[in-house]
């Protein structure tokens, strides 16, 4: 067996890992990371660059159609056709353009990756196939898995999200069981596609993560799409010979949906299985690796980070984490201590949530102003042809000092910088609505809210 | 609005400078009369300099550890009504310090000023500490700068709006020499990086000085000799059972004391003085021993006067009640001042040997060593006796080692036949 040392070893080459490699190379201090997959993990492969290129074509192809039937626009085209192959070829470009991205800059950083599946043997030793690495510090950044329902194992037609984005056709119906973002992100855009889409959901609303105001423009929009939507509807079983989903109503009656593909889109878990972390005996938090503001585990010199370390589980805060951790191995005194980490919903209109929501700084026993912004004042939301949607500011009463920021609205993705970053910086609503933002854009609608918050909004 | 300046006061002695220990209060702070606001000391002693007046700190005349003029600027307090100095604040003359604050106390009683809310107090402090679980208002660039500094942001007072926390409000807490607290707060057992800088100012300065300068200048000659105090022992316990509820109890510090007054007959050369500029040794008929005694701010030396005419229970109680005011820091300068020779003991901790540093001027220390029961041989027999050893240091440049020898052999012998402390 040939044995290899190191001062950092990272299990996961995902946003968590990579980004802890890279920092780490950058410092100086001699690295290896181990990849059993591809590099770029669940997000560059499975999840959030392939999923938001589908999304786009999605959004291209409904676009033509929309101009072929009758355009407001003025403009006239004969009907679209899609290529789904080229469409996952095009994908499958900008995946590879990443991952391959990522291979270079771990090079230029001189971190040394080890292809193949790592497995625990203590908190300074990893075997990976017949190589043990023995390390000082070691990062686990093995990410998540999607959660399965026993009633709805994967296989034919029942597919995951990673099936969902290597689509060889577009079925004629999907059936997406769970209404969290995934779930709609990809349910709108197979409707867009042209598939009948239903969506399953066992609580009262879609995105039940967030209030109810938020979300209703995104239900407005799937109605309007013709996306079905079974709320309190709860997942019985398949039967293949029918190819029919059972569901249970709210009211008793089971319900059989016929359909040619269903999505379970119910949650991811941390990835804990397989690679023998139960040799570390770490303490857990439920399904999760416990960690402290450092990203410490149970155990001394070893690290979690990104989706094995629990919610959020969202690529920017493994990245911010990783980070971290970097540049504490290197010695410098940190801590993981953001005031928010965005969470955005490309849904059809999007979603953004930044900090506290009106219902968290209530429970927080804030006592806050909530006012929002609607785009149907917005100038530029009009020349976007998207009037719903809103932008909407929570800042305590005393100080005037921003808790959160929410948004809804086509494009709201891009004005996640500007919440956080107002957030980061401890802005009051008066630095908000004292900062000129170009005209016409959808970040008016940002000064507007903090200026409605302070009860002078200009265009409403 | 008036402006009440308070000087250095002389403290007596025709002492020209003061040294400025601790400060009570910092600028923006409000006090009220009698508040203490500075320590500032002389040779020895401390003295509490207190407020005469009701208002807010504006400025203070000097650091912790400047050694300062009398009559110079030590504090100025803004007041209700006219103050002390002029608007246009011209120096005013020395003379006038000590009358101004009287002055300034009738025009204070006549238009009270109401006691300011501690609140308010708190606020204008360079630090704030805000609750454990409150996140201070920061931006990240700040944020990281201060986990690099090492500094709790909880504890550093923001200025910017809503109190936002500065990287100058970082500058202005790190100047203030409060970045002590750091500790990361990891598990057991993690590194710690944080470091502590203790100014070496007020006693510990002069403590300092005064063994650097009696380990550079003397000819530290150290002697330990065993002493049987079974005998004074016995002695000093039946006293403290026949006299100890109306005269007090006795420590064996008075025996010793006794025991040096009566060996010093025969051995003068030991209480004096060596002024080695001079080149002139002082030898005293008066025996001052000088009784080293730790108190919170470091070591003193209280004399207890004249011993030579002391009975037991007089030393005893002379010892007690200085020791007592030296702790306090309530020692006058003429009870920390002119010993002749020296007596350490660190009691029960005391310790097989110890090598005591001399109390210059003068040329022999003695210490006291921890009692313990030994098994000795007597006349063929081992017994089981009370033993001491007695740790002594003289200035070699002047004693010479035998002559130090015979007067610890001296005192040995009173000890050992404690009869003989009490026979002329």
């Amino acid at each position: 067996m040939q044995t290899l040392n190191t001062t950092l070893l990272i299990i996961g080459g995902g946003p968590g890992g990579y980004v802890t490699a890279i920092r780490a190379g950058q410092l100086g201090i001699p690295t290896i990371l181990v990849e059993g997959q591809s590099l770029g993990g669940t997000c560059l492969n499975i999840g959030c660059i392939p999923s938001k290129a589908l999304i786009h074509v999605a959004e291209q192809f409904h676009q033509t159609r929309h101009h072929h039937q009758l355009s407001p626009l003025g403009i006239s085209v004969s009907a679209p056709t899609l290529d789904i192959t080229k469409s996952v070829e095009w994908k499958d470009g900008i995946v590879d353009r990443l991952t391959t991205g990522v291979a270079a800059l771990l090079k230029k950083n001189k971190v040394q990756v080890i292809q193949g599946w790592a497995k625990v043997v203590d908190g300074k030793t990893v075997d990976v196939g017949d190589t043990r690495i023995q390390c000082e510090h070691l990062v686990l950044a093995t990410g998540s898995k999607s959660v399965n329902l026993p009633m709805l194992p994967i296989g034919g037609p029942i597919i995951s999200s990673t099936e969902a984005l290597v689509p060889t056709s577009v079925p004629k119906r999907l059936i997406v069981v769970g209404g969290g973002y995934i779930g709609l992100e990809l349910g709108i855009a197979y409707r867009k596609l042209g598939a009948e889409v239903s969506v399953v959901e066992a609580q009262e609303r879609i995105l039940p993560a967030y209030d109810a105001e938020l979300t209703q423009p995104v239900h407005d929009e799937l109605r309007k799409l013709g996306v079905k939507l079974y709320l309190k509807h709860s997942v019985q079983g398949f039967d293949s010979k029918e190819n029919t989903l059972q569901i249970l109503a709210p009211n008793g009656a089971t319900l059989n949906l016929e359909t040619d593909q269903v999505l379970v889109a119910v949650g991811r878990k941390p990835n804990t299985q397989g690679w023998n972390l139960e040799a570390l005996n770490l303490d857990m938090n439920g399904s999760s690796i416990k960690i402290d503001h450092r990203c410490q585990t149970s155990m001394r010199n070893v690290y979690a980070i990104g989706d094995l370390s629990g919610e959020p589980m969202l690529a920017h805060r493994a990245m911010a984490q990783g980070e971290m951790v970097a540049e504490l191995i290197s010695g410098k005194s940190r801590e993981f201590n953001p005031t928010a980490i965005a969470a955005v919903c490309f849904t059809d209109p999007e979603l953004v949530v930044v900090g506290k929501t009106p219902d968290e700084a209530n429970a927080a026993g804030l006592d806050c102003i909530v006012s929002s912004f609607p785009f149907a004042a917005n100038g530029r939301a009009m020349t976007l042809e998207s009037k719903s949607g809103f932008v909407r500011v929570v800042a305590r009463r005393d100080n005037h000092v921003i808790v959160g920021w929410q948004a809804v609205g086509v494009g709201v993705s891009e004005l996640s910088t500007a919440f956080a970053q107002s957030l980061e910086m401890g802005a009051r609503l008066e630095d908000i609505g004292g900062t000129i933002h170009a005209h016409p854009t959808l970040g008016e609608a940002v000064q507007e809210a903090a200026l409605r918050a302070l009860g002078h909004a200009l265009h409403l | 609005m008036g402006t009440h300046v308070i000087k250095m006061p002389d403290i007596g002695e025709g002492i020209a400078e003061v040294e400025l220990s601790v400060w009570h209060v910092k600028v923006g702070d409000m006090v009220v009369e009698d508040q203490v606001l500075a320590d500032v000391m002389t040779d020895k002693a401390m003295v509490d300099i207190p407020s005469p007046v009701h208002g807010k700190v504006i400025a203070l005349g000097g650091q912790p550890g400047e050694v300062m003029a009398v009559g110079s600027v030590l504090i100025s307090i803004e007041v209700e009504g006219a103050g002390n100095v002029k608007e246009s604040a011209q120096p005013a003359p020395v003379k006038e310090a000590p009358v101004a604050a009287a002055k300034v106390e009738t025009v204070v009683e006549s238009k009270p000023v109401a006691a300011p809310s501690p609140k308010a107090a708190v606020c204008q402090g360079p630090m704030v500490a805000r609750a454990a679980d409150e996140r201070p208002l920061a931006s990240p660039a700040v944020r990281k700068h201060a986990l690099d500094l090492g500094i709790q942001l909880r504890l550093v007072r923001g200025t910017g709006p809503a109190g936002r926390v500065l990287h100058e409000d970082l500058d202005a807490y790190l100047a203030q020499g409060q970045s002590n607290a750091s500790a990361p707060v990891a598990a057991a057992y993690a590194q710690r990086i944080d470091e502590q800088q203790i100014p070496v100012i007020g006693m510990r300065r002069k403590i300092a000085q005064r063994m650097q300068d009696a380990t550079q200048r003397a000819a530290h000659f150290s002697y330990v000799e065993e002493i049987d105090v079974t005998a004074v022992e016995e002695l000093r316990a039946h006293l403290n059972e026949k006299h100890g509820a109306t005269r007090g109890k006795l420590t064996l510090l008075p025996f010793l004391v006794r025991a040096m007054v009566v060996a010093l007959r025969d051995f003068p050369q030991m209480n004096a003085r060596y002024d080695d500029e001079a080149q002139v040794i002082t030898r005293l008929g008066a025996v001052h021993v000088g009784v080293a005694t730790q108190s919170d701010v470091g070591l003193m030396v209280p004399v207890v006067r004249h011993a030579e005419a002391r009975s037991l229970w007089d030393s005893a109680a002379e010892i007690a009640r200085l020791a007592n005011a030296a702790r306090n820091g309530k020692a006058s300068r003429d009870e920390l001042s002119g010993s002749t020779i020296t007596l350490t003991s660190l009691g029960a901790l005391g310790g097989i040997v110890s090598t005591p540093v001399l109390n210059l001027p003068e040329v022999a220390i003695v210490g006291v060593n921890k009692i313990v029961e030994r098994p000795m041989v007597i006349k063929g027999q081992i017994v089981i006796r009370k033993m001491m050893n007695l740790s002594s240091s003289f200035d070699h440049r002047v004693v010479d080692g035998m002559d130090a020898a015979l007067f610890i052999q001296a005192i040995r012998g009173l000890l050992e036949q404690p009869a003989t402390l009490f026979v002329d």
